[in-house]
């Protein structure tokens, strides 16, 4: 019974959901954190140090995309609200976007674009590799997420594949934490890994008792 | 020649005679600039007398706190010619953990502390152990503006126009002991009016030290003030420490007691990670945080967010002053 009165919320929300504009709205939302970063940059509201400011907000907003992409799956599941899938995609491919700018934004106010220097970088600092990884692996996501890439692959390799986002969020928990390592300051980063925690925990669930059955 | 003309330049000089005003503004910066010893040593003699009777400092004033009067330093190296760190930038960036460890925290929360009444205790291996009040503090020795470059070990940089005295006008005061071979600072922490104090990011209170021939060193300043005022709390009110060739960490704020020792203190960032943070911490271009380099810095508020960053330089620019204290130190051992 507990589990009917679970779906039933979910039956106002299909229509919203599938409104031509839901997805639009959804991806100016996802646009806002950018287009506040862009307006701080040019009128110098950043504060004292505005590279710093936006190499961080970059990959705090990754990282927020993260939580909210691996979100779908089980709020899909368990609000029987299959138009949630829809929204997947574009989601993941945000967190892309934030974490291609949080690349551009180190590689250009850090490194001052140098590549010799930006290798250097990665080769010597554990947590610019690791969080340069997680990039890595985010690009080939990227790259395969079109319907054609999916066709090409197969379903199933196409998921194994895409399996990896977890290791991306392993790994992005990893770099905050290395980061936030020199403050002595993990409060933050606890925050994220139980959001991140519970979301993968969900999804260990659901496989065990789905296994069982 | 009776009728006067332009043209021999006597009624009015040639324009190839007149002063550019570029160069006759710079006038001041020039003399300076030979006082602090980038002249020849002669020339710099004369040009510090001329130095030394400047009027008061002439840094403007924000206006936020209570002034302090205070006349420019003619030590060698005290003041850098460097541009200054606009005062908005320098109050309200600023690592403080006692009030929080995002770098706005201390400007938001900073307002609690109570600044008056405040002592400053001095203890341990001296001849005149003491209890200086704010006040007698303030007028143990005349306050000197000093332009400092700041470097954090973080990898950014100011350029502050601190307002105190050196150090080594008070450690004469109490009269250390043969046996006192360092200098340990102990800064407040007060769970009442200090919101991080709650948090167990490092050991309170925060400790720093250093060496007895790094504190005597003159450039060691006891500081009160900056930018022709009082410190803001955020910067460390009422006293704090600036060691400019050391990362801005061992520069301790809103000191509470300074204690003469035999051994080496041990230190709040030493303690919370001694690998990545060691005991002398002097700016050094040559030796990495084991998870950043620390060969650049970033220079807040110089130029925007498109500036390169600058070169660190050895003990921040001021190895010439400070480099024989550490003559024969291996400064990658004893980073």
């Amino acid at each position: 019974m507990s589990a009917l009165a679970s779906r039933r919320p979910a039956a106002w929300l299909r229509p919203l959901l599938r409104h031509r504009l839901a997805k639009p709205l959804v991806f100016g939302l996802s646009l806002l954190p950018f287009c506040w970063l862009l307006y701080g940059a040019i009128f110098d509201q950043l504060g004292a140090n505005p590279a710093e400011a936006l190499v961080r907000a970059t990959g705090d907003w990754t990282l927020r995309f993260l939580c909210l992409v691996l979100t779908v799956t089980p709020l899909r599941v368990i609000s029987n609200t299959p138009a949630l899938a829809s929204f997947r995609r574009m989601l993941g491919l945000f967190v892309y976007f934030y974490v291609a700018m949080h690349l551009l934004s180190y590689s250009w106010f850090d490194m001052g674009f140098d590549v010799t220097e930006i290798g250097r970088d990665i080769a010597k600092r554990p947590f610019i590799l690791v969080g340069f990884s997680a990039f890595v692996l985010l690009t080939a996501l990227a790259l395969t997420s079109f319907n054609r890439a999916i066709k090409t692959l197969g379903a199933k390799r196409w998921q194994r594949l895409h399996r990896l986002v977890y290791t991306v969020a392993g790994l992005a928990l990893l770099h905050f934490f290395w980061m936030r390592a020199g403050k002595n300051d993990f409060a933050e980063v606890l925050v994220y890994a139980l959001i991140l925690g519970s979301l993968l925990g969900w999804r260990l669930v659901n496989f065990i008792s789905k296994t069982r059955r | 020649m009776l009728i006067k003309t332009n043209r021999d330049g006597f009624c009015q000089p040639l324009a190839s005679e007149i002063t550019s005003q570029r160069v006759y503004e710079q006038r001041r910066t020039l003399v300076k600039l030979m006082a602090s010893g980038v002249a020849g040593a002669a020339l710099a003699a004369w040009a510090s007398r001329a130095a030394h009777a400047q009027e008061a400092s002439l840094t403007p004033r924000p206006g936020k706190q209570p002034a302090l009067p205070s006349v420019k330093s003619s030590l060698a190296g005290a003041i850098t010619m460097d541009k200054l760190t606009p005062y908005k930038d320098a109050s309200s960036y600023n690592n403080f953990y006692e009030f929080g460890t995002d770098k706005a925290d201390p400007a938001r929360h900073a307002h609690t502390l109570k600044t008056t009444p405040w002592t400053v205790e001095i203890e341990g291996l001296v001849k005149k152990p003491a209890q200086y009040a704010l006040e007698d503090l303030l007028k143990l020795s005349a306050q000197q503006e000093r332009i400092y470059r700041l470097r954090c070990v973080e990898g950014w940089s100011m350029v502050i126009p601190w307002i105190g005295y050196s150090l080594s006008e008070l450690i004469k005061k109490v009269e250390p002991l043969g046996s006192a071979k360092y200098v340990e600072f102990v800064t407040l922490a007060d769970p009442k009016t200090m919101p991080g104090v709650g948090s167990r990011v490092l050991d309170w209170p925060y400790v720093e030290a250093l060496r007895l021939d790094e504190a005597m060193h003159p450039l060691t300043l006891l500081s009160f003030g900056m930018y022709g005022e009082r410190l803001p709390n955020q910067n460390g009110a009422p006293v704090r420490l600036v060691v400019p060739w050391k990362y801005g960490f061992k520069s301790g704020k809103s000191l509470v007691k300074i204690r003469f020792t035999d051994k080496q203190p041990s230190t709040a960032w030493n303690k919370a990670a001694a690998n990545e943070y060691g005991f002398y911490s002097n700016v050094n271009p040559n030796v990495d945080h084991p998870r950043w380099s620390q060969a650049t810095e970033r220079r807040i508020g110089e130029d925007g967010l498109f500036a390169k960053k600058r070169k660190t330089l050895m003990f921040n620019g001021y190895e010439a002053q400070v480099g024989q204290l550490y003559a024969g130190m291996d400064l990658k051992k004893f980073f």
